[in-house]
């Protein structure tokens, strides 16, 4: 499959000398949700501001829908929407003014009845005739988001879309979004809630210090990183764990009421069996148990820390 | 040539200015109108006539040239100065708009406020003085042309300021007195010989010389010379703003 946006070797060392992106190289797929997680300071914001043609790259080559962003920077950016982190808006323009100059701005004849749609999809229809200082932040950013779709993209970049939005926001706008991939458009967010990733993508991609950690598809992420946990919780409390069971990846928390096993999901052989006859054979004797997965924010915590 | 990106940041800006109708036009022609009244009516009563032309008539030139000069340099480094402050320039950037449509866009309509206000200026003084225009095309020629250099000329002060104290420091600092000492309330004849010859280094004495001449048909210097220092003016604004695109000097890092 040919890719929507290509990333190749793209590097960026601002005039402090700080070196924002390390020769990433990047495919994003036609139609899909790819979140890019990285925590503060990794080049998440610095990497789309290239895309969208914001900063300039110091080397290497973006392909936004076959084109180059610096070449061909009329088509490419045609087909992009951007969201930025920050709230950045006109004071004293009206919701409708301020969302139909954008879609003449990305040179899209004037369209009533698609704006009009747009902003009842965003709730934001009643609001229209407002000044956008008089709305809250959460307005503000529905009213960013109206004007990065104001011109049709194909390609719609949320930069932490979700910062210091409610949960009513969050649910919309996750919402939306699966609304506009099933519309065929490609979603890039990035975000360090991973919860967020969790929830809506169908790809992750993990940068750290302007490196990409890793691409993977969520699921195999999560099934190849993921770790199974079996909680124990203890009937007496332990002091520590027999030496008999020492060679087994145990740890006693809650002050020796519990007794935690970590295991490979993955393994045919999770060993759970053998743990419990030893117990039992220890005359360690349990009131509860309870096993979990681990979520991706541990997996990236390791990841990111790992590689640090 | 994306024709909707342009009108829709002329159409922005235009907006703009409607909304400040009080700043962006009502009071320089209240300013103006001062100056009618001091200078061309009280005062200007007492004074004698200037190449044959009354003292209230002769300033009018001098009055239109000097809003003209703030006003263009105001309105168009506040126009590309508030997306920098706000934030909001990150989606000019990011539409596919070439420079040179960003700068139409912007500078047509600093242009475009200027000349509408000299206009409103010239009927205003209707009203204090009697003037007739000899060369009305030349008039209207410099008027696009004075609008034009001096909103370029705003759009690179908008582009260099980082702070709302620099937009007008150039403007208070340089502009407003080259333009009360670039004989907008006198001749530069009527100057001692050696301040005669200093006046010839201020570029504002040839805009306001050329501009009327355009009314009166006399002029202290050449209009040939007030045509060619404005068209370099203009055509060094023009090279300072193709580098700040070029390298993306406070627009983009």
């Amino acid at each position: 499959m040919q890719p929507i946006i290509s990333v190749n070797n793209l590097s960026k060392t601002y005039d402090t000398g700080f070196q924002a992106l390390k020769g990433v190289n990047l495919a994003i797929n036609p139609g899909e949700i790819f979140a890019l997680l990285g925590p503060n300071g990794a080049g998440k914001t610095t990497m789309i501001s290239i895309v969208c043609g914001i900063v300039n790259a110091t080397q290497g080559q973006v392909l936004a829908g076959g084109h180059d962003i610096r070449r061909e920077y009329r088509a490419a950016r045609s087909m992009i929407g951007l969201v930025p982190q920050e709230l950045s808006t006109d004071a004293f323009e009206s919701v409708l003014a301020t969302v139909s100059f954008s879609r003449g701005l990305f040179g899209k004849p004037p369209n009533p009845a698609y704006i009009e749609k747009l902003l009842r999809d965003l709730s934001l229809w009643d609001k229209r005739n407002s000044r956008i200082m008089e709305l809250s932040g959460g307005m503000k950013r529905r009213v960013m988001i109206a004007k990065a779709l104001s011109h049709e993209p194909k390609i719609l970049f949320l930069d932490e879309p979700t910062a210091g939005v409610d949960v009513e926001l969050r649910r919309d706008m996750w919402e939306l979004v699966r609304g506009l991939r099933d519309n065929g458009v490609t979603i890039i967010l990035t975000t360090h809630y991973i919860e967020e990733a969790e929830e809506m993508a169908d790809r992750i991609g993990v940068i750290n210090k302007g490196e990409i950690v890793l691409v993977e598809e969520k699921h195999a992420l999560m099934e190849k990183l993921g770790k199974k946990q079996l909680r124990l919780h203890l009937q007496n409390p332990l002091d520590q764990i027999p030496a008999e069971l020492s060679g087994l990846p145990l740890e006693l928390t809650n002050e020796g009421n519990e007794l935690v096993y970590t295991f490979d999901s993955q393994s045919e052989h999770t060993g759970i069996a053998g743990l419990l006859r030893q117990l039992n054979s220890h005359g360690i004797d349990f009131k509860d148990l309870s096993s979990r997965e681990s979520s991706l924010e541990e997996i990236f915590v390791n990841l990111v820390r790992g590689r640090s | 040539m994306n024709l909707h990106g342009v009108s829709a940041l002329y159409k922005f800006e235009m907006a703009r200015s409607r909304r400040t109708l009080m700043q962006s036009i009502a009071s320089p022609v209240i300013s103006t109108s001062l100056y009618f009244v001091v200078f061309g009516s009280a005062i200007g009563s007492h004074m004698t006539e200037i190449d044959g032309i009354s003292y209230g008539a002769f300033i009018i030139p001098g009055l239109m040239m000097l809003a003209l000069l703030t006003q263009s340099i105001a309105n168009a480094s506040f126009g590309i100065y508030m997306p920098k402050f706000t934030g909001t320039i990150y989606e000019i950037l990011s539409a596919p708009i070439s420079h040179l449509e960003m700068l139409i866009g912007y500078v047509g309509a600093a242009a475009t406020k200027s000349i509408i206000l000299g206009l409103i200026i010239l009927l205003t003084a209707r009203f204090f003085v009697t003037y007739s225009v000899e060369h009305p095309i030349w008039m209207i020629g410099f008027l696009i042309l004075t609008s034009i250099t001096f909103s370029l000329f705003g759009f690179i002060i908008g582009v260099w300021a980082d702070g709302f104290e620099k937009l007008q420091l150039i403007p208070l600092m340089v502009i407003t007195p080259l333009t009360f000492l670039g004989g907008s309330f006198y001749s530069i004849k009527m100057l001692p010989p050696f301040w005669q010859t200093v006046s010839l280094f201020n570029p504002v004495v040839y805009l306001i010389n050329g501009f009327r001449w355009s009314f009166y048909g006399v002029s202290d210097v050449n209009v040939g010379i007030s045509l060619g220092m404005t068209l370099v003016f203009m055509a060094a604004c023009i090279a300072a703003i193709s580098w700040i695109f070029k390298t993306g000097y406070r627009l983009k890092s």
